[in-house]
């Protein structure tokens, strides 16, 4: 176990260089950076000027090697657009993001089991049938229309909640339930069909024939037995909420670090692109390794050379 | 037994055999029907309407639906109807090209990383870890704003973004089968590496390669709305479901036509080739379940 979390660990650390690399190389393939934030009266020297300031004239190894060096310290180099350094910018807005994915998570959650497990023990039943449709649905329905029908709805129309930004409690809840119902479809669908699964064993039969009480068997015996890919799931998922958080915060105006990262990549702040492609490999190559890990950990059965 | 029971199946017709093979259920056949919809709405977009997708009447502008412009106007005065309608275009382009394109691409790369294994295979496979580091959005949405806005540059950043699932898919199957026999028997016959890749192998890959893209189709489509929303991607005046939705953005207040409609065709795009997609699996590879 210790050799295979070190090897897998050692991977995670090289596909991180790796994405680093490429995304830094990406960067010269777009337009000239320099241009875009100086005005459009500057002189051609005084923009040659700034290039050099900036170190953008140098060799493309040299960039590369300097960028590296730095990254190793943390240093990611200051903002294009604001005068600080970039992982500080980006940092700052990471307990925005955290607390949305979080609530986000566990909406999803303490929605989606209790539909799996009802809609596997009752089975072609009316509830079933709806859960299923509502997990299609939820699948097909991109995160940013749903966040819009949202606002037009409890916002626009009835006024309940509010549009966007962020302070109270209000302010959470349509941000994070558009962020859930991806999550939360592809939850339900998976305990559904794991609980369908480990429902037609024999376990379950002589449990049932012993006489324990129906909720008895379906929490504790059956559930249980369903849950190893769902928390595998789960790792995988909270990375794929990063994603989405992108899109859910700049709807809502959610001041996240996925709104932060669209309006760098809108002004070509470079620097805090870089900052978040690093960020989101270490985070997304950690929460891979966790999925593995918490799968080989509650499956003694699996046995990882 | 079974070669007598074979014996006894009555030769059918071509067609009725691959309605045989293709019990079409509920979903299967709404999503067909959905898919259809939205190739008739593309090609036959000028037909079906008398307005000019970026004709605009600026005495008409935020209408709500009427008789005249039945899914109402934008804040130009353009009939949105025609425009959902040419934006099925968009979509349909990018469905089809992008899939068509990164799956190629990624067939092929995937062939050659599992069948000749070595070095390529170790730098495509990590090309593949790294790109699997991202969350797919992000990547395509950083990868397009470093290529630029555009619909050409939308479809390029797909395909760069789209071939590893491909290239993974088809070098996992590829190293499945060629620890089957029958390609160790075609190899000890001292048949030639082509041969047995263009005879041996590739007739096996079509199934999880058709059932994979299926879903593709519908999550460039998304794919592309979302980044068009952001205003990356396709940009205006041409009529994307995802630059709409943009713009429908601004007037969510007084005109919600704007936001619901563009939204609505894409939903009903993706639930329809999801539908495609799952029949296709079920009927096609039945071991196959999520």
């Amino acid at each position: 176990m210790v050799q295979f979390v070190t090897r897998r660990l050692l991977e995670a650390a090289v596909v991180v260089f790796l994405a680093l690399t490429v995304v830094f190389s990406l960067q010269f393939l777009a337009g000239d950076p320099v241009k875009l934030f100086l005005p459009t009266d500057t002189t051609p020297k005084q923009i040659e000027e700034f290039r050099d300031r900036l170190g953008f004239n140098d060799p493309w190894l040299v960039q590369y090697m300097r960028f590296m060096r730095g990254a190793l310290r943390g240093d990611f180099g200051d903002s294009l657009r604001q005068n600080e350094p970039a992982l500080e910018l980006v940092l700052r807005r990471f307990p925005a993001t955290l607390s949305l994915s979080g609530v986000a998570m566990v909406l999803a959650l303490a929605t989606a089991i209790p539909v799996g497990v009802i809609s596997a023990a009752r089975r072609n039943s009316w509830f079933d049938h709806l859960g299923i449709g509502a997990t299609v649905l939820g699948q097909a329905i991109p995160g940013f229309w749903l966040g819009l029908m949202l606002i037009y709805v409890f916002a626009v129309w009835l006024r309940w909640l509010p549009t966007s930004g962020r302070g109270t409690w209000l302010h959470f809840v349509l941000p994070s339930v558009t962020l859930a119902a991806f999550v939360a479809a592809r939850f339900a669908r998976l305990t559904r069909s794991m609980m369908l699964d480990v429902l037609g064993q024999d376990y379950i039969r002589t449990a049932r024939a012993k006489g324990l009480a129906p909720p008895r068997v379906l929490y504790k015996h059956a559930l249980k037995n369903a849950s190893l890919p769902i928390v595998t799931l789960l790792a995988l998922q909270l990375g794929q909420l990063l994603g989405g958080a992108v899109i859910t915060e700049t709807i809502f105006a959610w001041p996240g670090v996925g709104r932060f990262l669209v309006q760098a990549l809108l002004n070509r702040d470079f620097p805090v692109v870089l900052v978040g492609a690093f960020l989101t490999a270490v985070l997304y190559s950690g929460l891979n390794l966790a999925a593995d890990v918490a799968y080989a950990w509650l499956n003694p059965r699996i046995r990882y050379e | 037994m079974s070669e007598i029971a074979g014996a006894l199946v009555p030769v059918l017709p071509q067609s009725r055999r691959v309605r045989r093979r293709l019990p079409l259920n509920r979903g299967g056949a709404f999503g067909l029907v959905v898919v259809a919809l939205v190739v008739i709405a593309a090609i036959a977009a000028p037909m079906l309407s008398s307005y000019g997708p970026a004709e605009s009447a600026l005495t008409k502008t935020l209408r709500p639906p009427s008789r005249e412009h039945w899914l109402g106007t934008d804040q130009l005065g353009r009939d949105l109807f025609t425009r959902i309608l040419y934006g099925a275009r968009v979509s349909l382009a990018i469905g089809l090209v992008t899939v068509g394109i990164s799956g190629a691409i990624g067939l092929v790369l995937g062939l050659i990383s599992g069948y000749l294994g070595g070095v390529t295979d170790v730098l495509l496979m990590r090309l593949v870890d790294v790109q699997l580091s991202f969350p797919f959005i992000l990547l395509a949405l950083t990868v397009n704003a470093i290529l630029g806005i555009g619909l050409q540059n939308i479809i390029l950043t797909l395909i760069i973004t789209g071939w590893v699932v491909y290239a993974r898919l088809v070098r996992g199957e590829v190293l499945a089968l060629k620890a089957l026999d029958y390609i160790e028997a075609a190899r000890a016959l001292g048949a030639p590496r082509t041969r047995i890749i263009a005879r041996h192998l590739l007739p096996n890959l079509w199934t999880p390669v058709i059932i994979l893209s299926s879903l593709q189709v519908a999550q460039f489509i998304v794919a592309e709305a979302a980044i068009s929303f952001l205003g990356f991607g396709v940009q205006p005046p041409t009529a994307s479901w995802g630059n709409m939705l943009n713009e429908g953005k601004t007037y969510i207040y007084n005109a919600w036509w704007m936001t619901t409609f563009p939204g609505l065709a894409l939903v009903l795009t993706a639930l329809g080739v999801n539908l495609v997609g799952d029949w296709l699996r079920d009927t096609l590879d039945p071991r196959l379940t999520t």
